[in-house]
């Protein structure tokens, strides 16, 4: 159990909660089991999930990808203590946001920080594995670009799987906001990103 | 209204009519007659052969059709066929009847995308009213929501579909295709007891499923498991996959209510294990038996009459198939924007 919790998301495999850690508020990300999920499978899918969901929180962290700080795991409860990070849900933003709907160039930029965020994880061989806009964000502090959720993610170097997980982002944002094609379209933007991911 | 639908697009040869009251919205159906072509244990059906079976058994089925119907001809106001997506062959040989006996009766044609008719009938079936839809069949696996005017996909299987996997699988052990290999490994899967692993695929809200397929092909061999904690063991990983795919979009766009839809749909095990995820959220699952899940006419005559009463008709000259058809290529006009 954990201690003062506020349950504030039930998401689709965990249970999120903000609960007090030391002197601060930390994201309590509890991953639940499943009754349709044959025991053994169940286990092993869990066990193997928050491991990986913390190497690589931690790996993108120590590269300098702007993600949840990792506080501290517990294997037994599957339980994974995270930072609480202050800011706005890339989806929400573009599903209400106005400025974010009308404005092309804030749409731009938008796309631009999340494929340069994406090519700082690709670069150090993570895979996220669900790359939605429900697991990206904007720091409120510093409207840097946050990803959260990696509870699907492994390591590989392989090109077929970052390529994957561009698909499977693009996937994402054709089915949840018809008319974001021309955010995918790469045009002048590419060779700007390109020069970005080859530096880093 | 009264529309007859023309389904060949894999090895179900289906010709159904149905009828919509246009003022009271009540939907009848009238006729709903299939032919499956059954191939022996360890093989599969094949385009040709296929399409040789289509071409047999057609003309006597659309006869006993209207028969069953008790429906005169001049009552018939739309003929639809499945456009795509398939196999060329069986496609072929079923549009080339339907669209002589629309020359022949002087009737407008309506070419249907096979994957729309599977939703349209769910929905029209369970009365789920904007439910995620899981599509699980032979040739397809996609997990789809509607949005303004399309069904749009959420996620799908990145190599073979879930029930190609199944079929094959059967081949491997030669299991019995009659009536289906997925209902026999269902039949062996229930006295299956051990359990096991198996490689586990997701990636967001996609699914794979052709490593599961070599590697209980190695197993198999190397191992002596029996066939039915083999059967056992594929159930429950491919299903957890996809009942997890499902979960996941229900989450990502904030759904309720699922509806299994496709031939794979009518496993019982898929229903339960989709059930007891639904509980955990709170929300409903939808299905159909297996007169409505497995590919039948009904679903293309259902779908095809709700284009064509948006004034939807397939000119002579393009009602051609495509194997390749996908669910989003189809503007749905017939219901509301969201």
């Amino acid at each position: 159990m954990i201690e003062n919790a506020t349950l504030i998301k039930q998401g689709a495999e965990a249970r999120i909660h903000t609960a007090p850690f030391l002197t601060r508020t930390a994201i309590v990300k509890e991953r639940f089991s499943k009754a349709y999920r044959h025991p053994i499978l169940d286990k092993k899918l869990t066990t193997r999930r928050v491991n990986q969901e913390a190497r690589c929180l931690f790996k993108c962290r120590k590269s300098g990808v702007d993600t949840p700080a990792l506080y501290f795991v517990d294997t037994e409860n599957s339980t994974i203590y995270m930072e609480f990070v202050r800011g706005t849900i890339v989806k929400d933003l573009l599903v209400t946001n106005s400025v974010y709907i009308q404005n092309k160039v804030k749409q731009d930029e938008l796309a631009k920080k999340i494929g340069i965020a994406l090519a700082k994880v690709h670069e150090i061989d993570i895979i996220h594995g669900d790359l939605t806009t429900s697991n990206l964000m904007l720091r409120e502090s510093n409207q840097s670009l946050v990803v959260i959720d990696f509870g699907l993610s492994y390591i590989s170097s392989l090109p077929e799987d970052k390529a994957v997980d561009l698909y499977v982002l693009e996937r994402a944002f054709l089915s949840t906001h018809p008319n974001s094609e021309e955010m995918f379209d790469y045009g002048d933007e590419r060779e700007a990103w390109l020069d970005e991911s080859t530096r880093l | 209204m009264i529309a007859i639908g023309f389904e060949g697009s894999a090895n179900k040869l289906g010709i159904g009519i149905i009828e919509h009251n246009t003022e009271s919205g009540v939907v009848n159906i009238l006729a709903n007659i299939r032919h499956t072509h059954v191939t022996p244990p360890g093989t599969g059906f094949l385009p040709r052969d296929t399409a040789v079976h289509h071409r047999e058994h057609i003309i006597p089925v659309v006869k006993e059709a209207l028969k069953t119907s008790n429906v005169q001809i001049k009552d018939i106001d739309v003929i639809c066929y499945t456009k795509g997506p398939g196999m060329g062959a069986p496609l072929v040989s079923v549009a080339v009847v339907a669209r002589t006996l629309a020359l022949l009766w002087n009737k407008p044609i309506v070419g249907v995308n096979h994957c729309i008719g599977h939703i349209e009938m769910g929905r029209e079936i369970t009365k789920a009213d904007n439910p995620v839809v899981l599509y699980v069949s032979g040739g397809n696996t996609q997990v789809i929501a509607y949005s303004e005017h399309r069904y749009r996909i959420f996620g799908e299987t990145l190599d073979i579909a879930v029930g190609n996997c199944l079929d094959r699988f059967a081949r491997i052990l030669n299991l019995s295709n009659d009536p289906s290999p997925g209902y026999n490994i269902e039949q062996h899967a229930k006295k299956g007891k051990k359990f096991i692993e198996l490689p586990y695929t997701v990636k967001g809200m996609d699914v794979s499923f052709s490593g599961i397929l070599s590697n209980i092909e190695t197993i198999k061999n190397e191992q002596s498991c029996s066939p039915e904690d083999l059967c056992f063991s594929l159930q429950e990983t491919v299903f957890a996959m996809l009942v997890e795919i499902t979960e996941r979009a229900m989450a990502h766009i904030g759904s309720k209510e699922v509806l299994i839809v496709g031939g794979v749909g009518c496993n019982l095990r898929l229903q339960e294990m989709m059930a007891q995820m639904v509980e955990q959220r709170d929300g409903k699952v939808f299905a159909t038996d297996e007169r409505f899940c497995i590919d039948n006419g009904i679903m293309i005559a259902h779908a095809g009459l709700l284009a064509y009463r948006t004034g939807f008709i397939t000119p002579l000259e393009r009602s051609t198939c495509t194997q390749r058809f996908r669910t989003d290529e189809v503007y749905v006009a017939w219901r509301d924007a969201n």
